[in-house]
């Protein structure tokens, strides 16, 4: 019975805007569908009159729509417990969620809460023999590894943002749009939205430049951070940096490029001492040539990078400044 | 303000050759050093930060073997008033059977908040913090970088992505997984490390919490780990600093960067 379920897809929107991974997600459902004659689902929940229903309906079978101002902004708790219920309801053979800040909130409580087995963070699906398999990396990327799921009614899984995505003529479906019935039993929410605010605007921009030299954990010490501002201020280029250096506080939160900083698109991005975690890696899918410097000849960096050089950051800094000079 | 704390111990993999298990499952940890998962030190000096400004208590808890009573000490250097060690013995766990476990030890402490790292630097799952909020039954928000208590509840700030964060109010007690930058970890030294042994840390046996087989099962099964084919990626640039720099300066004009 699950094995003929339907694939579930939880559509992500934030300020009025369905988020590039429901699409995603929509993408690889739409192939799994395909290939083993399920049914997609996409599943639903805006504010009142929001028109998303439209935007999604050339991507699935069908659209569950539950509409209510509660729902306007994402609230795990109530997310949580309207599609618990469904899911309980429909049995459906997987679900996808995004791996955002939202799913990270969302899925690892439904999975407790419907008793339905959960993986994060995948970055392929397969199925074999009616259950599916995630593929995820583990240790930063270093690894990978393969996962499976005791038998359950259903499976959840967080999908990576920007795993898939779908190329042109994706979207061939036509939905069947329905409307649901709110459950009027919703317990009162324990959490209240109050508003966005926007971290990463600052005095420089940095999804502007041309030419980013960016510096990773490798860097070491505060201290050091001049003489790579220097080198870049010497090459023309922009300075920007990963997490760790804005969490530490060694550079403002404009210069972070990652899913929770910018998204950059120069024509060169050099990255100097960082180790490729996707969530750094995600900000640079625009950069039209990747060169990268890293002690660690299997940092992961090495496989999104055009280019490699495996040795000290500091040794390469020191050279080039040599060759501007003279 | 009673906040309990839940910490990893996790080994460090940067400029490490990993190797894989002779059984495929998973990689081999005996040549790495282990550190406090870098999450879970912020969440400790957030625990500690409330705990100075509004009194209260901070206990620290990890699942593990005698030698990660060494985050243990540290989070109690750091300013934890007491802290437990569930010891597993050889049972194999899933972030399911993990944060079940940590429900029932921490269904009997008093709190206010518990507090998680984001994700383990390992595996990497980030689930551990909100399947433990609800066992517990708590409000819960991940990715957390700003927290200000106001009476039964509080002003929180959660990340989202592209620089964008939101601000809720959320119902105490409640459960926050914690994101790295919230705070600025305080420095903890060796002697203080060793000092903090003699504080309270209570050891709990797997066996002796009330767990059923049903609790202690895992939901997920890790079939196989393994390494990134070699022959995928950068074209490595080879030559002493000097010529790498040549070569660098080369792509860069190449690309219409002017240097
Ligand atoms: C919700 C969430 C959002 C996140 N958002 C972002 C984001 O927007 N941006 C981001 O960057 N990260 C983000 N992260 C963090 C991310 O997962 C990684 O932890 C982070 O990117 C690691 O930064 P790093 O590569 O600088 O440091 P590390 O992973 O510590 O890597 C340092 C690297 O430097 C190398 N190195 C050390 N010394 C030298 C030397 N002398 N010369 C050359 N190489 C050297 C090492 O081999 C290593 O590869 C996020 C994480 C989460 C959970």
């Amino acid at each position: 019975m699950s094995k003929m379920g339907d694939i579930f897809v939880i559509v992500e929107h934030r300020k009025g805007e369905i988020r590039s991974i429901t699409f995603e997600m929509l993408y690889k459902a739409g192939e799994i569908c395909k290939a083993l004659n399920h049914k997609l689902t996409a599943v639903l929940l805006a504010g009142k009159g929001q028109p998303f229903a439209s935007d999604i309906s050339k991507w699935a079978d069908t659209v569950l729509v539950f509409e209510d101002d509660r729902f306007m902004d994402f609230d795990s708790d109530t997310y949580k417990e309207v599609i618990n219920r469904l899911i309980l309801q429909q049995s459906p053979f997987i679900t996808l969620i995004g791996h955002t800040s939202w799913g990270m909130d969302l899925a690892p409580a439904l999975s407790v809460r419907a008793g339905y087995p959960v993986a994060t963070d995948c970055v392929d699906i397969i199925v074999e023999g009616g259950r599916p398999k995630a593929i995820r990396q583990t240790y930063g990327g270093k690894a990978f590894s393969r996962v499976s799921f005791r038998e359950s009614p259903g499976y959840l899984i967080t999908v990576r943002p920007g795993a898939f995505i779908p190329p042109d003529g994706a979207a061939d479906r036509q939905a069947n749009v329905v409307m649901m019935d709110i459950p009027s039993d919703l317990g009162p929410a324990k959490r209240d939205f109050v508003e966005f605010v926007d971290t990463a605007a600052g005095e420089v921009d940095i999804s502007q430049a041309e030419f980013l030299v960016s510096i990773g954990r490798g860097v070491g010490e505060k201290e050091n951070i001049d003489a790579i501002k220097d080198l870049a201020d010497k090459m023309g280029g922009t300075l920007s940096c990963s997490r760790p250096i804005v969490d530490m506080n060694w550079l403002p939160k404009y210069h972070q490029v990652g899913t929770s900083g910018k998204s950059v698109r120069p024509k060169i991005y050099l990255a100097l001492g960082i180790s490729g975690a996707f969530q750094h890696v995600a900000g640079i899918s625009g950069a039209q040539t990747v060169i990268a410097v890293n002690k660690d000849k299997k940092a992961p960096i090495f496989r999104v990078a055009d280019y490699g050089v495996v040795d000290d950051l500091f040794s390469i800094a020191d050279a080039l400044k040599e060759k501007i000079k003279g | 303000m009673n906040i309990v704390v839940c910490i990893k111990r996790v080994p460090m993999t940067q400029e490490v050759d990993l190797e894989i298990d002779a059984d495929g499952r998973g990689v081999n940890r005996e040549p790495l050093a282990y550190v406090i998962n870098d999450w879970d030190n912020y969440a400790v000096e957030e625990a500690v930060l409330l705990k100075e400004e509004l009194g209260g208590d901070v206990t620290a808890i990890t699942i593990g073997g005698e030698e990660d009573e060494e985050i243990l000490r540290r989070a109690m250097a750091m300013g934890a008033d007491r802290s437990i060690r569930i010891d597993p013995g050889d049972r194999v766990m899933d972030s399911y059977v993990v944060s079940r476990v940590l429900a029932e030890v921490i269904k009997g402490i008093e709190y206010d908040l518990v507090l998680t790292g984001v994700q383990a630097d390992d595996d990497n799952c980030g689930l551990v913090g909100i399947m433990l909020a609800e066992h517990l039954g708590l409000a819960h928000a991940a990715v957390v970088t700003g927290f200000t208590a106001d009476g039964n509840q509080a002003t929180i700030k959660i990340e989202l992505e592209g620089g964008i964060n939101e601000v809720s109010k959320i119902r105490l007690p409640s459960l926050l997984s914690i994101q790295t930058g919230i705070n600025e970890p305080r420095y903890v030294s060796v002697i203080g490390i060793k000092k903090a042994k003699k504080k309270d840390l209570e050891v709990i046996e797997l066996g002796d919490l009330p767990l059923s087989d049903e609790d202690l099962s895992p939901r997920t099964i890790i079939e196989e780990v393994y390494l990134p084919p070699e022959t995928e990626g950068a074209q490595i640039i080879e030559g002493d600093p000097s010529k790498v720099a040549d070569e660098i300066i080369r792509i860069l004009t190449e690309k219409g960067v002017n240097v």
